[in-house]
């Protein structure tokens, strides 16, 4: 890389950093707002009625093991194994979008079967606004995976060489597994246990 | 000294050591784990509000795993570190003071 910088860091990478520090504001912003509004509806239904933690759980899976089949991705581009890193950026690929198929599958049971959509109640508008924003989140990334597949696959432009993109695109993906670390707990699992004395 | 006039130079070095993919494996189940546990607990009823420290717990750890080995914070440069942990302090900072503003801790 015959790039200079004046810390010795890759410029893109810092600012992929800042990206990925900046967002995290920008998802504690719609966590908080969904944690302080999600009981306050005096229209039903709420969390307890309409989630489905063990069809959630697989979903949450699927993300975790998408996130390890990218890390393989980056370990083999950076040992020149190019056979091996097309398979598992293709995996990455297939389950991020699997990830996305049970997230339509998790709205559109709320909406047709449980009559939960962003109008309904507070509860329904902070919660389509969080997971749907990280589902945009994820959709991005499966595109810009996307693209990385399709210039390895007919461009041959990635290499060991070039491993900077991919590794920016992994830390995009890694953030957005990151954060559904968080959602999971805090709107899935908090949001439904029914433990609480008050519940 | 040579390895002193390359520390100084600017140029950049992206060939920082990484994990194996077996450490990876092995972290990947770290996190099933994790999560399985999650699940598990999410069943215990009688743990009443001593589920929230458990599942704070839990998560902290998973998110902690994957910034530090999947997004190699753990090998990478300080820098990195410190811009993101900017970014996650103010983003706690920003949820705990959204839930003390709507009376959660009163």
């Amino acid at each position: 890389m015959s790039d200079e910088t004046t810390t010795g860091l890759s410029h893109r990478k810092l600012l992929i950093w800042v990206f990925l520090g900046s967002d995290c504001m920008f998802f504690a912003s719609l966590i908080g707002t969904y944690l302080i509004y999600k009981g306050s509806g005096v229209l039903h239904p709420g969390p307890a009625d309409v989630f489905d933690i063990p069809t959630t759980s697989v979903s949450t899976f699927v993300l975790l093991m998408s996130s390890m089949s990218m890390v393989f991705a980056y370990a083999y581009l950076v040992r020149d194994d190019i056979k091996a890193f097309r398979i598992w950026m293709f995996s990455t690929m297939i389950m991020g979008s699997t990830f996305l198929g049970f997230q339509v599958f998790e709205f559109s049971e709320f909406y047709f079967h449980d009559d939960l959509s962003p109008q309904t109640n507070l509860f329904g508008t902070t919660f389509y606004a969080l997971t749907g924003t990280h589902g945009l989140h994820v959709t991005i990334g499966v595109i810009w995976l996307g693209i990385i597949f399709y210039s390895s696959l007919f461009r041959n432009t990635v290499t060991s060489k070039t491993n900077l993109d991919l590794d920016l695109a992994a830390l995009y993906w890694h953030f957005v597994d990151i954060v559904w670390i968080v959602i999971f707990a805090v709107v899935y699992l908090f949001g439904t246990f029914t433990g609480f004395p008050s519940s | 000294m040579s390895v002193e006039i390359k520390n100084q130079s600017n140029h950049i070095d992206e060939s920082h050591s990484h994990p194996k993919p077996m450490t990876y494996f092995k972290v990947a189940m770290a996190l099933v784990i994790l999560t399985a546990l999650e699940i598990l607990v999410f069943y215990f009823d009688w743990l009443g509000y001593g589920i929230i420290p458990v599942l704070a717990f839990l998560s902290i750890a998973k998110f902690a795993i994957v910034v530090m080995y999947y997004m190699h914070l753990k090998f990478d440069s300080k820098l990195f570190t410190y811009v993101f942990l900017a970014g996650l302090i103010l983003a706690a900072v920003v949820i705990l003071w959204l839930m003390a503003l709507f009376g959660w801790f009163v």
